[in-house]
């Protein structure tokens, strides 16, 4: 503390935690009024039927005894979901890991290359979908034209159900892998001391070892967060498959996000939608606290003995 | 660590200085070689659809497929703003953005400024209910906040999209800011106020111009955030005299014009002509960029 606040004393330590409640109260009252309030009012609506247009009718649990054992949607959607996250997670983080590795290289234009893999990621989805649109359009895309070119029939990619999530998971990649995630993982190669390397070096490690002993390790911080908000993204999966294919076909690409969009604004279900949310935000959550579990036993944080 | 020990790792980042002496010519043209390779996957989608944009609809669909243009057709672009009102949404967009921009920035700061440098009861408890909130999917707060919109009389105008970014501007941003200005002295803040400035004035005349990088980091967040937003004015926004270029770029998709359903170049115009004011956005500030996430601790 300054001796200027010292010599005021507790009127000014007063005068000052006043303040401080000032500057956050944006904050404070953004979040009881658009988090706090909003996840109250939906933990009720969850509990009710409503269309918007009558005051919500109160249903206990049926809303959540629907989704669970009467929505054979609901088990699709949620199947969806984890196929792309379990696909989408691990790609985007190994890509994204690999082109910092390369960007953290000293090469000529790294700025240049930096850029052009941003790029995607700064793409308005809406665009980034119609471009890709028209790549994997089955009949006069570039990527089955050029298949072609090679004797290889393309499937028709977002028609087929079986295609149709790989492809919106390449999109996904796309518009990912050079993107926050990879900026993360930069940073955090910018902060690993060299003085690992040079004794890794000295012991005669192998480039492949000291990536194995020293990169990994002094990265686990930053893959842990990354891993945290790749899952959580995966898993909010929305307007891809909103603009691309809405669902279809056969509900292949009828994600968790979609189908509570669905219910809540075309179908007007809010009642329903909002137990959908709850069990989604239940669900994000589980998960969240299964990742911290497991990341004590690989992350490495400086100034922690490890055994 | 102080600023300027911070500001020589970004300089030189440890790691190439001795990989330089080590690596063999070899491997620095694999390195090299990937790097272009994976540069030009990334934005071949963009290549092939600028190349789409600019042909004839006869050529669009030969095969095998050009890459480029046998005749430059810019007047693509000028028909694509005449089949729908592309300029109003781009404006549309444009004036959502820098409100909504304006209003994350100037909060974030407030508040990041509160959290950094005031003591106060409860500080810690509040800023780990902050950082919760990034965990909180925004689906189960969306109903509710429809309904409030909606009882306020908010729907299809832009206040539901503006408003919410004058309260805090959001936990990331608040966070991000927050890093930044724990990094920067407070011996600087002490001396100003000695001097009888008033807190407000030690935020705007010392810590805001000393955090362009993490001011520009956000800008480029927000900007991005904004004119990319899709959900937000599907739900609120129903007339397309108010649309954004997101959501009219959607509708786009299945308006049919004179000559059938919308031919592909006009939607390669499109998605271009939106693609554009991000990337200059990005390339005027991104020479902060990387400093701006380095700086403020975002490693995870």
């Amino acid at each position: 503390m300054s001796a200027h606040a010292v010599a005021r004393g507790g009127s000014l330590h007063r005068r000052r935690a006043l303040l401080g409640y000032l500057y956050i109260s944006p904050w404070l009252l953004g979040f009881i009024i658009f988090t706090a309030g909003p996840i109250i009012a939906s933990a009720y609506l969850s509990l009710t039927e409503y269309a918007a247009v009558r005051p919500p009718h109160f249903v206990g649990l049926a809303n959540y005894d629907r989704a669970l054992f009467g929505d054979d949607v609901f088990w699709k959607t949620l199947y969806n979901t984890v196929y792309y996250a379990v696909i989408f997670v691990p790609l985007g983080i190994a890509g994204s890991l690999a082109a910092a590795l390369l960007l953290n290289q000293r090469i000529r234009g790294q700025p240049l290359f930096r850029t052009l893999f941003y790029i995607p990621s700064i793409t308005p989805t809406v665009a980034a979908t119609f471009l890709w649109l028209w790549i994997l359009s089955p009949e006069f895309g570039p990527l089955n034209s050029t298949l072609a070119l090679l004797g290889v029939q393309g499937p028709p990619w977002l028609g087929s159900p079986l295609w149709s999530k790989p492809s919106l998971i390449l999109m996904g990649l796309w518009g990912a892998v050079g993107g926050g995630t990879m900026i993360v993982f930069l940073a955090s190669l910018q902060g690993v001391p060299q003085e690992l390397y040079d004794a890794a070096g000295i012991d005669g490690a192998t480039s492949w070892q000291k990536f194995v002993g020293v990169t990994f390790p002094m990265l686990s911080p930053a893959t842990f967060f990354n891993l945290v908000v790749g899952l959580i993204a995966a898993f909010r999966v929305f307007t891809t498959a909103y603009v691309a294919t809405g669902g279809g076909p056969d509900y292949s690409t009828m994600f968790y996000v979609l189908y509570l969009y669905n219910n809540a604004f075309p179908y007007l279900q809010m009642g329903y939608a909002s137990a959908l949310a709850w069990l989604f935000m239940a669900l994000v959550l589980v998960l969240v606290v299964i990742q911290v579990r497991i990341a004590t036993t690989w992350v490495y944080y400086e100034g922690e003995a490890r055994s | 660590m102080s600023i300027h020990a911070q500001g020589q790792i970004l300089a030189a980042p440890p790691g190439l200085l001795a990989s330089r002496a080590t690596r063999s010519f070899a491997s620095k043209v694999l390195f090299y070689l990937l790097a272009v390779v994976l540069g030009l996957l990334f934005v071949a989608p963009f290549l092939f659809a600028i190349s789409t944009s600019l042909k004839e609809p006869a050529e669009i669909y030969r095969f095998p497929p050009q890459w480029l243009p046998s005749h430059i057709l810019w007047q693509n672009y000028a028909e694509t703003w005449t089949l729908v009102p592309f300029w109003r949404w781009v404006l549309n967009s444009g004036l959502v953005t820098a409100v909504t921009m304006a209003g994350q920035i100037c909060s974030a700061t407030v508040v990041a400024y509160g959290f950094a440098r005031f003591d106060f009861k409860g500080r810690g408890v509040l800023f780990v209910i902050l950082l919760g909130t990034m965990i909180v999917p925004s689906e189960v707060t969306i109903i509710p906040q429809f309904l409030l919109f909606k009882g306020l009389g908010w729907l299809n105008t832009y206040l539901p999209l503006i408003v919410p970014s004058y309260f805090g501007g959001g936990a990331f941003t608040i966070f991000l800011l927050r890093q930044f200005f724990l990094t920067l002295p407070r011996d600087l803040d002490d001396a100003a106020e000695i001097d009888g400035a008033s807190t407000l004035r030690v935020l705007v005349e010392i810590l805001v111009p000393l955090s362009k990088p993490a001011l520009a980091t956000i800008a480029i967040f927000a900007f991005v955030g904004s004119w990319n937003d899709f959900f937000g004015p599907l739900i609120y926004l129903n007339t397309e005299d108010l649309f954004t270029v997101a959501l009219g770029l959607y509708f786009f998709k299945s308006l049919p014009t004179d000559s059938g359903p919308v031919l592909v170049q006009f939607l390669m115009a499109a998605a271009i002509m939106m693609t554009l004011p991000v990337i200059v956005v990005f390339f005027s500030l991104q020479r902060y960029f990387m400093q701006g996430i380095v700086m403020s601790g975002i490693k995870g």
